[in-house]
Order: C-alpha cells, then structure tokens, then sequence
C-alpha cells in the first residue's frame, strides 16, 4: 500500500500551478453541482448545454454576459484590495447599494441643473457613487482602526441597513407615484450603449453592452497600478503580509485601514453607479442579486490577481445570466459555493507538494 | 406595546440566536473560527423542514437539522484543521455552500405545512406572576432546552476537565498537545458541536419559532447576528445567553414601535404611526444593534483584558513553533 505523505513546500510556487488549481477547483465545483443536480432528477449535460449556449451562444448573449461581468469586475477590485490587506470586506453589496443612491441623487434632487452636457452628468454620477461607496467603507474602517471592532461582522451588518435605506427612499421620497421605484433617469444620465449606435452599425442593434464595461476596465489598470507599483500598493501589501514588520517599519496602518476601506468601498460604489445608470436607469429595489458577495469569490478564485478579475468575472456573469432561468434556483449560488470552497481547499496543493511513497521492503 | 408580550417574544427569538451563539462559542473556544453559522443555520433550517415534511415527525426533523449542520461544519474543518486553510475564507465559503444546497434541496418547500413543535407551558413554574409569563408559558420545548443548555456548557467549559481541554486547544495548543491532548481530534469534534448547534437553530426556526420554509429570508442574517453575540458574550454561555434573550426582546420591541399612535405615554406623537414607510428605519435596528453590541464588546474587553482565545483563527501545525 502507498501511502500519501504531505511536505512543505520550500522551492518557489511554479508559476502555472495556481492557474491550474483555479481551473481544476472549477472544474470540480461544476461535476459535483452537476452531481447533484443528476441526483435530484435533472439532466446535468442538458443544463450545462443551456448555460452555454444562454450565456456565449451569439454576440448578443454575450454583450448580456458583459453587462452582468461589469459589475462583477468593479465589487471583485473591490474585494481584492482590501483582501490584499487581509481586511475582510464583505460590506461591497451595501457600498454597491449606496453608491448607486449616491448617483441616483445626482438625477433625484437634482444636484446638477437640467440641461447640463452629459458628459458632466455622468462624471457627477460617477463621483458621487464613489463617495456614496467609499462613506459605507469608512463607517467599519473607522470602528476597526480606531476601536478593534471585527470588520466582518460590522460590514456584513451595514449590508442590511444599506437595502434598508435605499427602499426609505424609493418607496418614500423619491417613488415614482406610488411604486416601488423611482421614475426613470432622463437620458442625459444614462451611460452609452452599444444599442446607441446601431442605426451606424447595424449589427449593434440590440446590444445593452454600456460604457461601464470601460470604467471596468479602467478601473482594473489603475488597481493593478496601485497594488503593484505604486508605494501605496506597496504599504499594503506589507501590512497585509506582515503587520508586525509593517509597524516595525513606521506604517501608519490605522491610517490605511480606514484608507483602504473607503477605496474598496468607492470601487464597489461605482459598480452601483455602472447599474444604475448602465442598465436599470432607475433606483429600485433589489438592483444586485448578490453582487457583491460574489464579488468575494471572484476576488479569491482571481487569486488576488488584478487582471485575473476580468475573465473570472465574465465566467461568473455567464453564471447570473443563465442561472436567473434555469430551476432549480438556487443552483448558480450552489455552484458559487462549490466553487470558493474547492478554491480554498485546492491551496493546500501550493502549500505542500503531495507524494505517493511506497513503503520500502524491509530485507530480512 | 405590553412589556410581557416584548420579553415573551424575545425569549423565543432569542433561543435561536442562544443556540448559534452558544455553538459558535464552543467552537471558537478551541480556536476555530467557523464564520459558516448562517450557511449550517439555513442548511438546518432546510433539513429539518424537509425531514419533518417527509416523515411527520418534527423531532426527527431537529435530528436531521443537527446532522446536517454538523456535517457542513466538519468540511469547514477538514480543511481548516488539516489543509490550514485561511479560517475567514473557508467560513465565508461555508454560508456560500451551505445557502446555495438550502436553495437547490428546499425547492417547493415553502408553502408546505408541516407537524411543528407546539408551545407548551412548564408547569408549576408558569404560576410564577411576571417571571412565569415571561419564561415559562406557552413556549416551545425548545426554549426550555436552551435554559438547560445555558449551565450545562458554562459548567462544561468552567469546570469540567474536557473543558480545560476544550480552552487549552484554543489559547496554547502546543502545550496541550504536549499534555498528550489530541488538538486534532478534539478540533474536530468541537467544530461539529458548533455546526450541530447552528443547525438546531435554524431548525429551531422553520419548525418552532416561526414556521416554515422561505429560502434565505428564514434565517436573514441571524447567523451573522450570533457571531457578533460571541465578542459581546466574550466567550462566556452566561453572557451569551443574556445577549440573545435581550437582543429578541429589543428587535421585537422596535418593530412594535409602529403600531401605537403616540410614544412615551402620550406625550409625542408617534412618526412611524403616521408615516409607514419609517418601518424601514426600523428594520435596520437589529444591524444596528449588532454593531453597537460589538462596540460594547470591545470596550469590556479592553478594560478586563479579557478576549478571544489566544489561538483563534491560527492553524495549530505539529512539530512547527507556533504559540
């Protein structure tokens, strides 16, 4: 009989392997959720065949899938910065939700007057959204750096009171008569689409693909940016390391933690900006299903790679997008779940090397 | 806005948060942080509710409930305790898994009418005037479970010598290893006690409390409620018990704030009365109260110099210096 021994790694991580288990934890995640499914009576290869074809199967499936990945990347940077100093922020989906009010206000009070050029609209949104964000990320930043209180619990908290908030407003003060949403934005605050310009491209026609996917993208440049070149990155990567060394070395990390906070906060608020005036055009009740818990998956299986958001985004937009159809409901979010744990069970591959060993043959 | 009904109310409510606080206190007691309570709490909640639904009995269903939520707890330390996995992920991904296989397996359960367990009264002590309202009268068997559970695992921890074990494991487990301890097994046994507690909450929920089974709104966050009662409980059963009792009664309290048409006697008029939509104001209290729970935590903390056990979220690796 071999017998399986784990020894600590010591050499260097190869460079494919987390790759590899990223891929292979996925892989997994969908066999057992594929599994499971067969054991409660459906047809996995049936499913599975939908899920692609709903998500991938033509251009305009996919400027769908986009829209829902746009999102996704923004609440994942988000994630990811602050993972990368271990501050658990699982608070994105209530920053989403206030960066999207903050924006919304933008058009509601109206903070600017009616008439101005869109351009200036959108940039006012966009900088609203990102202090809307940014304010629910200092709230938990400030009560970690300054009274030790576990961010996990106090972000996850302001979640709820987030949604609380926004539905005062839209079924108070700004409802559109008497519903459960506010009226729609006037069109100078809705971001480009592609749709826009079918009438000079007709294959366009159709595509609700809309400008936020570049902020996305901008903003993924700019994180990476930051994490990898910049002193700041550097700073949080050291604290997040090694806290202990960090102050050795004169950081001020109270500081940082409430800095980095409002940045992941502010990331996710415009991600909630990009919805609300990308897509839905309106504030209304339940704008993410889950973003931005998802957002914490996307960061992890990313490895806290900035680039590596993208593509894990779009995987996980095709999920939302085919999953919104597909019975039963809860299988994208079973799914998800499969995924984050094989994700986090697979480290042990980059932690240890793994070894069958045969017992040697004692000679008698 | 009788205060007999508020407490009575709490006290019900509160059970459910007693058993997830309590269960994720022996858990963190041997220096596992398992952040997966609302995962095993709705998986509990499911699985008892299906149970009691297939086989008409809703003890079995509360069986079932602990199984289930112990089973999901021990993935958490499968890969803690022998991957070493990061604690706080792998319990993130634990209320991920465990709230997407409540969704797939509880499709079509709600709307289902099951045999629930029914309020009984303890007699003689529901004679009692005020206290007998309040605790003893027209309860579930459930909530007179807890009153037993709250001595038992302070005199478990406090006084027994498994208990010592149980805190050695989480403040020094080196040393305990090198009493001749099993850190492993035992971490392994007390994660299941947690998840089998979390489970009965929940289950305590969809088959006592409040009947039913209505996806992620069974349990809306009460999982994440009771982490927070662990730092405001400090770790202790006693204090956690008050915490729960007192935070059902406070959040019942505030959500009755909206019938009355006039506050403090009389003397204001009551704005949630005349404006309805201020209901949302209202619903935040619990998260609200959550957060301040902490604060106040944090604060007794710092001045007895109490606090988490020493361990907690650390991978306890043999043969390698750690604590």
């Amino acid at each position: 009989m071999p017998t399986v021994i784990f020894e600590k790694r010591v050499d260097d991580i190869p460079k494919w392997l987390p790759f590899v288990t990223s891929m292979g934890s996925v892989v997994i995640a969908f066999v057992i959720s594929g599994f499971i499914l067969w054991l409660l009576g459906g047809q996995p290869f049936v499913v599975g065949q939908y899920f692609f074809e709903a998500s991938f199967g033509s251009w305009a499936v996919f400027s769908d899938t986009m829209v829902k990945a746009t999102p996704l990347i923004l609440v994942g940077l988000a994630c990811t910065v602050a993972f990368k100093m271990k501050l658990w922020n699982i608070g994105a989906e209530g920053q989403f939700y206030l960066g999207a009010f903050a924006a919304s206000l933008v058009v509601l009070v109206p903070l600017v007057p009616a008439g101005t050029p869109k351009p200036i609209v959108l940039l006012v949104m966009m900088i609203m959204g990102m202090l809307g964000g940014a304010l629910w990320g200092l709230i938990p930043g400030y009560l970690k750096a300054y009274f030790n209180i576990n961010e996990i619990i106090t972000t996850l908290m302001l979640n709820y009171v987030a949604i609380q908030w926004n539905n005062f407003w839209i079924f108070n003060s700004f409802s559109d008569a008497g519903f459960q949403m506010t009226p729609s934005f006037d069109k100078s605050a809705w971001l480009p689409r592609l749709a826009d310009y079918a009438r000079q491209y007709r294959f366009l026609s159709g595509m609700t693909l809309h400008l936020g996917v570049v902020i996305a993208l901008v903003a993924t440049v700019v994180v990476w940016w930051i994490l990898a070149r910049s002193r700041w990155g550097y700073e949080i990567n050291l604290i997040g390391d090694n806290p202990l060394a960090a102050r050795y070395a004169g950081l001020n990390i109270k500081q940082n933690i409430v800095l980095v906070m409002m940045f992941s906060g502010a990331l996710a608020g415009l991600a909630g900006m990009a919805e609300v005036s990308g897509v839905v055009h309106r504030l209304q009740e339940r704008i993410s299903p889950g973003y931005g818990f998802t957002g914490i998956i996307i960061a992890w299986l990313a490895k806290l790679n900035p680039f590596a958001v993208i593509p894990v985004s779009i995987l996980f937009g095709a999920l939302i997008l085919a999953g919104r159809e597909i019975q039963p409901s809860g299988l994208a979010n079973m799914l998800q779940g499969f995924i984050l744990f094989m994700v986090i069970s697979s480290d042990v591959l980059l932690r240890y090397k793994i070894k069958l060993v045969r017992p040697t043959v004692q000679e008698a | 806005m009788d205060p007999i009904i508020i407490f009575h109310a709490g006290i019900a409510t509160g059970t459910i948060l007693l058993f997830a606080t309590i269960g994720e206190i022996i858990t963190e007691r041997a220096g596992i942080l398992n952040l997966g309570v609302e995962g095993m709490m709705l998986i509990g909640a499911m699985t008892g509710f299906s149970t009691a639904l297939s086989t008409g009995n809703p003890w079995l269903g509360l069986v079932a409930a602990m199984l289930a939520g112990g089973l999901l707890s021990l993935l958490h330390g499968l890969v803690t305790i022998h991957f070493q996995a990061d604690q706080v992920v792998s319990g993130l991904s634990l209320t991920f898994l465990g709230t997407g296989l409540a969704l797939v397996f509880g499709e079509g359960l709600s709307g289902a009418n099951v045999n629930t367990i029914g309020a009984i009264d303890l007699l003689p002590l529901s004679y009692i005037p005020v206290i007998g309202p309040i605790f003893f009268e027209n309860h579930s068997p459930l909530v007179y479970l807890g009153y037993l559970l709250i001595p038992a695992t302070w005199y478990y921890i406090y006084r027994t010598r498994p208990g010592m074990h149980l805190r050695a494991i989480g403040e020094k487990p080196a040393a305990a290893d090198a009493l001749g301890i099993n850190v492993y097994r035992l971490r392994y046994f007390y994660t299941f006690m947690g998840g089998c507690l979390a489970g009965l909450a929940g289950a305590t929920i969809s088959l006592s409390v409040s009947p039913g089974w209505y996806s992620t709104l069974t349990t809306s966050g009460k999982g994440w409620i009771a982490i927070g009662l662990v730092i405001f409980a400090q770790w202790n059963p006693m204090r956690a018990a008050v915490g729960s009792y007192l935070f059902g009664a406070l959040e019942r309290g505030i959500l009755d704030l909206q019938a009355p048409e006039t506050l403090f006697f009389g003397l204001i008029a009551n704005p949630v009365f005349s404006n309805p939509n201020l209901i949302f104001f209202l619903k935040m209290a619990p998260y609200l109260l959550t957060i301040f729970a902490l604060l106040v935590g944090a604060r007794a903390a710092s001045k007895q110099r109490l606090g988490a056990p020493a361990a907690l979220g650390l991978p306890y690796i043999r043969g390698e210096r750690g604590l």
